[in-house]
């Protein structure tokens, strides 16, 4: 398109535009985006999750019983003799005929109902509420018995509760190593973008190096020297920093660029004759303005760090039990025979999965709408 | 162009000292030194070392001097060859490693190869048809791509391939090759072998750099000289391939530095899972054994390896682009 | 300018061209009823404000207007009248026979050397191919015929720089090779898009000299599309001033400017001070701003900011295009000589 077509394009709507911040801007251009707009639904439902994670968990996601060993994933039965009565059936022992050992499956003449806002473990909600109630729970039932909506493990713990309080760890480390990297960003990007000359150079060098060596065996050795006997807390933080100290490159190359750009701008160099502070420069106009580009960018550089730390669990040098992240519970499907017995230990992939791709579509849209013409 | 190449060596030089820092911090990371982690290791096995012995041990690999003495000697035994030696083999890191080490590279660049090969044709058409039908096929595939994780995806296929074929579709050498000498029967079965890991691996790849093909392609099109070109009178074929496709690949070729750390990052992991006889699952036995020597050397090399990985892309980007190549004489 | 006006052969004659982009945001109708004659050994200008069409009649001559953009309406027809005629608006644009009219018959000069040419390729390497496109000869005479080029269009050493990068030359000799290789097929008609607006003032005058020479040796039908009111006065015998899409006075030159038939036309000379003093000047001093095509105004597109503007009339009604071939001003001031 012909350049005057756009500044006519500029000069019509221009009162509206004049007055709207470049964050108001940007979600207006961000709205337009559908898939986006859907991710970003998506992304908040995660975290929603994560929060009320121990409300909808439905059993203990520690408790292991060795009666409910390995039960495949069991629907809840809505209807009894043509009835509205929810129901899941218990389990019942029977004897192998091979091995003779007590194997449970699910009996469908003992019916268990499920009922809302049931009792079941104890939890504090938001860290704050002791309570003990939960979305589902069943009436009734002898011990070993519960809801399997995504079966159980190896230890007999229900899946579909240890997925939904890994949740919590999963995606709050990715915030966690993402604010990391974001200040390192901010910090790094700044001052090469700001300064420029050889402590741009020495930065951008440093950059480049981290972007040139293969991370994961990296982070391999650096997980692995975790002593044995740090807490759960302790690791977690300490993985926290590791899968960070990749990630912030990407985003000091956004902050960088945009300084770079903001720095022969106009309004900056009227605030720089305007006698204001360099700090206050950066931080009261500067920032703002490219607050939409950094939201972008930090929703791109989220999956990676998930996928850090799922990849890291996964392979045991990440978070340690009892800690539940997704890539832990991917750890059961590690081996390929028990994985064939039990195929449902696989299902941890799927919010892997959905939330790298909402991410995705998020930050694509974002980055759409931060900069339309980049 | 002198200075270009002067330039990136300097610089891949400098990032080969940064990994060796990086390595020697991860050997030494591990509480206590690797004298105690050879005490603890020949105790479980019954034997005991006197006191003396240890010490004797310890001046011998000058841990009593300080960090950078031992950084320097260890860098020099490095440069000599010596990477020291297996606590739990017992044996020369280098043999341990033999030709895994190589594997992984093979692995490695049959994934980059593949990524090339996929993304090229499917970015340019995604550019050419753009909102066609295909396009959004291949981006939504693109996304697919993006978002699972390379080692599901292996899982995943493992899962499948034993449950629907009842095969292990891991490794990469038949049975009958695992431990046979080098043939080029063995060649050949590694090759038969060498798709799948390298199609999972080059998955996350090939959706980003279908996704970079086909956003500077468009950028491409909408230049003048494609215009000026269509007005020759060629063919809108040739026109493409030959004008913006062209200019397209510089930063095709220069995505490649950044690719490739990426795929040997991959390759450890999805080598887990596959079973690939690569350093991945030998990295990941040394660091739970605290094996530091076998564990420091395998990131040492494979960083180096990647940065000479690097390098030629580097070389590659220069003979595309006649801006660098004539860098200096213009 | 010149004596003998309208005896030369039309190559090619426009006919009501009409150019729409359709897009999301709704048509863009680029061109509507747009129509000249290019006669051999004379030049055409075109001139208007930015966005008024005139890179996409270029474009549109040779078929390659960028997707969505299309033709709607009207005929473009090469050696009219001749049994040779061919309307290029019916032709498939990617045809055999469309393609040998590109640089073929007709020839594209571009305004930004810069950027017309690839960075990738010698400078050689683009005119060869220019040149081995429309004969069937060998490389090596190729290269001879593209050394000739390059001669021909007033580059020194041409032997040596045929093998340069064009980001080894300078501007001028950058839009010598881009004139070079619109020669290479040795068409009877070419269109010079803004051929000097890149380049400065001295240079400037080098490029149209150089166009003046090539024209009076080799007969060519030269459309000249430009910004410049100096450019228009010195190049071109009959003029077209368009606007919004549409040719809204054709005239001789001389009569333009001594006479302008038009209130734009009007408004146009008078935003040029001197023809001297601003060679360069762009037409953006008239009060108000092009409206975007997608908007046109109902009636007269010209009336919101048309002086003499008669209301109610100009605001309702369009006035009638001006017939092919003949001076004239679309107008309802303007009364027919
Ligand atoms: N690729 C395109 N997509 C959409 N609209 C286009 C495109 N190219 C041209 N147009 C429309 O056609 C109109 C005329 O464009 P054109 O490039 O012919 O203007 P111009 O007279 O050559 O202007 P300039 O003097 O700036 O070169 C523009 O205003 C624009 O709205
Ligand atoms: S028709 Fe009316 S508005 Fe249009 S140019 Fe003539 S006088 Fe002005
Ligand atoms: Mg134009």
């Amino acid at each position: 398109m012909s350049a005057a077509a756009a500044d006519i394009g500029a000069t019509a709507g221009q009162d509206r535009f004049a007055q709207a911040t470049q964050l108001q801007l940007t979600w207006w251009r961000f709205r337009r985006h559908r898939l986006a707009l859907i991710s970003l639904f998506i992304v908040a439902l995660f975290y929603a999750v994560a929060v009320f994670a121990d409300f909808l968990a439905i059993s203990d996601p520690h408790a292991t019983d060795a009666r409910r060993s390995f039960i495949p994933p069991q629907a809840i039965h809505l209807f009894d003799d043509g009835a509205f009565r929810p129901h899941v059936y218990g389990l019942r022992g029977v004897r192998d005929p091979q091995t003779f050992k007590l194997v449970y499956t699910p009996d469908p003449n003992r019916k268990l109902p499920v009922t809302l806002f049931a009792r079941g473990y104890d939890y504090a909600l938001f860290g704050l509420f002791e309570t003990n109630i939960h979305l589902l729970g069943i009436e009734g039932g002898s011990r070993g018995d519960g809801i399997f909506l995504l079966g159980t493990d190896q230890l007999g713990r229900d899946l579909y509760s240890r997925m939904v309080v890994a949740t919590r760890v999963s995606l709050s480390i990715g915030l966690a190593g993402v604010t990391l990297s974001l200040l390192l960003g901010v910090l790094l990007g700044g001052i090469s973008g700001l300064y420029g000359g050889w402590v741009d150079t020495v930065i951008q060098r440093v950059i480049e190096i981290l972007r040139s060596i293969p991370t994961i065996p990296l982070w391999m050795g650096l997980a692995a020297a975790l002593p044995n006997t740090w807490s759960v807390t302790q690791v977690y933080l300490a993985i926290t920093v590791i899968i960070s100290l990749i990630g912030w490159t990407d985003l000091a190359r956004v902050v960088r660029g945009r300084f770079l750009s903001l720095r022969e701008e106009d309004f900056v160099v009227a605030a720089e004759l305007a006698g204001a502070s360099q700090g206050r420069i950066i931080f009261r106009h500067m920032l703002p303005s490219f607050a939409s580009h950094i939201i972008a960018a930090v929703s791109l550089a989220l999956p990676a760090m998930i996928v850090s730390e799922t990849a890291l669990s996964f392979l045991g040098l990440g978070l340690r039990p009892p800690a539940v992240s997704w890539g832990i519970l991917l750890q059961d499907a590690q081996n390929i025979q028990v994985l064939a017995g039990a195929p449902w230990l696989l299902s941890a992939a799927v919010p892997v999965t959905v939330v790298i791709l909402a991410f995705n579509f998020l930050g694509d849209g974002l980055r759409d709408a931060a900069d339309p013409y980049g | 162009m002198l200075m270009y190449l002067l330039r990136r060596l300097g610089l891949a030089l400098v990032t080969c000292l940064f990994i060796s820092v990086l390595t020697f911090i991860i050997i030494r990371l591990p509480p206590g030194d690797f004298v105690d982690a050879y005490i603890a290791n020949l105790a479980a096995s019954g034997s005991t070392v006197s006191n003396e012995q240890a010490e004797a041990m310890r001046r011998d690999y000058g841990l009593d001097q300080p960090a950078l003495v031992q950084y320097a000697r260890w860098l020099g035994r490095v440069l000599e060859g010596d990477f020291g030696v297996s606590m739990v083999w017992r044996r020369p890191v280098t043999e341990v490693i033999g030709d895994r080490l190589w594997l992984t590279m093979v692995v490695s660049f049959a994934a980059l190869f593949l990524t090339w090969a996929i993304a090229l044709p499917i970015g340019i058409y995604s550019a050419v048809r753009q909102y066609s039908i295909g396009d959004y096929v291949f981006t939504t595939l693109g996304f697919i791509g993006l978002a699972v994780p390379n080692f599901l995806l292996a899982l995943i296929l493992m899962y499948l391939g034993f449950r629907y074929l009842g095969l292990n579709v891991g490794g990469l050498f038949s049975p009958d090759y695992v431990q046979a000498p080098w043939s080029w029967a063995r060649v050949w079965d590694l090759a038969k072998h060498l798709p799948l890991p390298a199609a999972v691996l080059a998955l996350a790849g090939t959706a980003q750099l279908i996704r970079i093909m086909r956003a500077n392609l468009l950028d491409e099109l909408r230049k003048p000289y494609v215009v000026t070109a269509r007005a020759k009178g060629l063919t809108e074929r040739r026109t493409i391939l030959k004008y913006p496709v062209r200019a397209a690949l510089n930063p095709f070729a220069s995505s490649v530095a950044y690719l490739f750390p990426y795929l040997v990052s991959g390759s450890i992991v999805v080598s887990l899972v596959l079973g690939l006889p690569t350093v991945g699952p030998l990295l990941l036995q040394a660091l739970v054994a605290q094996d530091m020597f076998l564990a420091g050397t395998i990131v040492l090399l494979l960083g180096i390896m990647t940065v000479v990985g690097t390098l030629i892309s580097d070389v590659l980007l220069m003979w595309i682009d006649p801006r660098i190549r004539l860098e200096g004489h213009g | 300018m010149r004596p003998t006006p309208m005896a030369e052969p039309i190559a090619l004659a426009v006919r009501d061209l009409a150019v729409r982009f359709e897009m999301e945001q709704g048509n863009v109708h680029a061109l509507e009823g747009v129509s000249f004659d290019l006669r051999a050994g004379r030049t055409l200008g075109i001139v208007g404000e930015s966005g008024c069409g005139k890179s996409v009649t270029a474009r549109s001559i040779l078929r390659i207007i960028d997707r969505p953009g299309r033709i709607t309406g009207g005929r473009i027809l090469l050696d009219p009248g001749t049994p040779q005629e061919v309307d290029l608006a019916a032709l498939d644009p990617e045809s055999a026979r469309m393609r040998a009219v590109r640089g073929g018959r007709v020839g594209l000069i571009f305004q930004e050397p810069m950027t017309a040419l690839s960075v990738h390729y010698t400078v050689g390497n683009q005119i060869i191919e220019a040149v081995r496109q429309h004969s069937d000869i060998s490389k090596a005479e190729a290269r001879n015929r593209a050394i000739e080029l390059l001669r021909e269009v007033g580059i020194p050493r041409p032997e040596t720089r045929i093998d340069a990068y064009p980001f080894e030359l300078s501007g001028g000799l950058r839009q010598r090779v881009g004139i070079a290789m619109a020669l290479a097929g040795d068409p009877d008609i070419l269109i010079a898009d803004e051929p000097t607006t890149a380049l400065d003032v001295t240079t400037q005058a080098q490029i149209l000299a150089l166009l003046r020479r090539l024209q009076a040796e080799k007969r060519i039908a030269l459309m000249l599309i430009t910004h410049d009111m100096g450019v228009i006065a010195e190049m071109t015998d009959e003029v077209a001033v368009m606007y919004l899409g549409r040719v809204v006075e054709y005239a001789p030159v001389a009569a333009l400017f001594a006479a302008p038939r038009h209130p734009y036309t009007r408004a146009l000379l008078r935003a040029v001070p001197s023809v001297l003093a601003a060679p360069r000047q762009r037409l953006a001093t008239i009060g108000g701003a092009v409206p975007h095509p997608g908007a046109r105004p109902a009636g007269c597109a010209f009336h919101p900011r048309c002086a003499e503007v008669i209301p109610g009339r100009c605001t309702a009604e369009m006035p009638p295009a001006i017939p092919p071939g003949i001076a004239g001003a679309s107008c309802f001031l303007d009364v027919p000589a």
